[in-house]
């Protein structure tokens, strides 16, 4: 119980950290520069309050509850014993075991990591969808573009082009092929679709490639990137751990401005 | 009272998802039991509390200054000012991000290794220290850029794709090292804090200035400063 005490001090003291750069520089700037009094002083200290607790308690639970089980899956899931199958290895005696666990990893076929490519799919999604920060841009898209832009259709978008990404990161790491192929692809199609996309969608589009990579994503797909990387033979954590961050703020931008693409059509027809 | 319940419900709802998966996957898929269920559970009423509280916080506190800050700036009409607002915002809120320390740290050890840099601890901890603070400018930077644009009405797609094309370039000529490092420092300068607060910032310009829309204009700060620090760290790599 003190470990945990200690955990949530930590995280109260950290937000705190976060928010004190923030609160100085707008408190300066009302008091110094702009010398007025701040409208609903009252209102905003309580939102200030509610947005350090607030992010503490989702940190302390995302900690508790979800961290630890996404990081002990994702090494299980990328473990060669799961995906080959685990009877034909215990099947063996032991002094086999090590020759034949050496044999087995090297003939892992690509495809063989399926559950792999859809547990990334999934987490990416669904992690995204609990995004705090997304949820804020889809509250602030939705206003300013007078209700014609739903949260919803624009957070499931970004959460999908998230879901491609981080399958297409684990796909990459599997096969070894090079993460700058990946990004050319991706930025050439952005390029093109900024051409034919509405053009209110692309500002938002490129948004939203930045905020999808916040608290809740993160930390579980780097544990399923450093885990794949350690266990797919003559790939190295260091190098190859790398670039599903990269990939998961590019997509993102595909899928949403096909989001808005396809509504288009959809008017229009 | 009725107003937090429902946002209770649209979090339970926001998180739907992530219990999902894990429970599939841990129940279907590896067939295994949830190690401390209980912990697992207060850990989920948290997660749900907390980020009612937070969207509720937005609405009350980050959404309305943002916006009110915007517009003070704007009345006052001094441009120094706002673009030394916008640079703060960057530089102060990514400077003491503990992510950025913990990416800034492990490249130097990189660096070290990889015979870039003297191996150290003192050379390794200014080369740290000089990632840091590169970082914080180039994002203070973009920020001020990006200000810059909703006040000139700049269409945003040049300088992303210059952008691109600058990062694609440097990427041929930067140490492998620094590569990965500063494609990931693109994501770690965006915390949950700074977006709502530099989007409500954005949104707020172009709907005080006239002849802005907040669709076209407003959007695209947070963009930058995912796009700029990349190039920025480039360079650094070459450089240092």
């Amino acid at each position: 119980m003190p470990e945990l005490l200690t955990t949530i001090l930590m995280t109260f003291v950290a937000t705190i950290r976060d928010i004190a750069p923030i609160a100085l520089l707008l408190v300066f700037f009302q008091v110094i520069v702009l010398r007025e009094r701040i409208a609903h002083l009252k209102r905003i200290l309580v939102g200030f309050i509610y947005v350090v607790a607030g992010l503490a308690l989702f940190l302390i639970g995302l900690d508790q509850a979800l961290f630890p089980i996404g990081e002990i899956m994702a090494t299980q899931l990328t473990d060669p014993v799961f995906i080959t199958g685990a009877e034909a290895i215990e099947d063996l005696n032991a002094s086999d075991i090590v020759d034949s666990a050496v044999a087995t990893v090297q003939s892992i076929e690509w495809w063989q990591y399926y559950w792999v490519y859809i547990f990334a799919a999934a987490i990416g999604f669904s992690t995204t969808i609990a995004e705090p920060s997304l949820i804020a841009v889809a509250i602030k898209a939705n206003e300013a573009s007078g209700g014609a832009l739903s949260p919803w259709g624009l957070r499931i978008a970004v959460a999908i082009g998230v879901a491609i990404s981080i399958a297409l990161g684990a796909f990459r790491i599997v096969t070894g092929t090079s993460l700058a192929y990946y990004m050319m692809a991706g930025y050439l199609i952005v390029i093109i679709q900024t051409m034919f996309a509405p053009k209110m969608i692309v500002p938002l589009a490129y948004d939203s490639g930045g905020v999808t990579t916040s608290t809740v994503t993160v930390p579980l797909v780097t544990a399923l990137g450093l885990g794949l990387a350690s266990t797919v033979p003559g790939r190295s954590p260091l190098i190859d751990g790398f670039g599903l961050i990269a990939l998961a703020s590019l997509f993102p931008m595909i899928t949403v401005m096909a989001y808005a693409q396809i509504s288009r059509m959809r008017a229009g027809s | 009272m009725s107003q937090f319940l429902k946002t209770i419900k649209d979090a339970l709802r926001d998180l739907l998802a992530i219990i999902i998966v894990v429970v599939f996957f841990q129940l279907v898929v590896l067939q295994q039991p949830f190690p401390e269920p209980t912990k697992i559970l207060i850990g989920l009423v948290a997660v749900v509390l907390g980020l009612a509280l937070f969207i509720q916080g937005l609405e009350l506190s980050l959404f309305p200054l943002g916006e009110n800050m915007a517009g003070a700036l704007v009345r006052k009409g001094n441009l120094f000012w706002l673009l030394f607002f916008a640079f703060a915002l960057g530089f102060g809120t990514t400077v003491a991000e503990p992510a950025l320390i913990a990416v800034a740290k492990e490249a130097a050890r990189i660096s070290a290794m990889a015979g870039v840099i003297v191996d150290t601890e003192e050379s390794q901890s200014s080369y740290a220290l000089g990632l840091r603070l590169t970082v914080a400018l180039s994002v203070g930077i973009s920020l001020l850029v990006g200000v810059l644009r909703i006040l000139k009405g700049w269409p945003i797609h040049y300088i992303i794709i210059g952008g691109y094309l600058v990062i694609v370039i440097l990427t041929q000529f930067a140490p492998e090292g620094i590569i990965g490092v500063a494609y990931d420092s693109g994501g770690v300068t965006t915390s949950t804090i700074t977006v709502p607060l530099v989007t409500a910032l954005g949104i707020g310009l172009s709907t005080v200035i006239k002849g802005r829309n907040p669709m076209i204009d407003g959007f695209g700060l947070i963009a930058f400063a995912s796009l700029f620090p990349i190039a920025f760290v480039l360079l650094y790599g070459m450089v240092a």
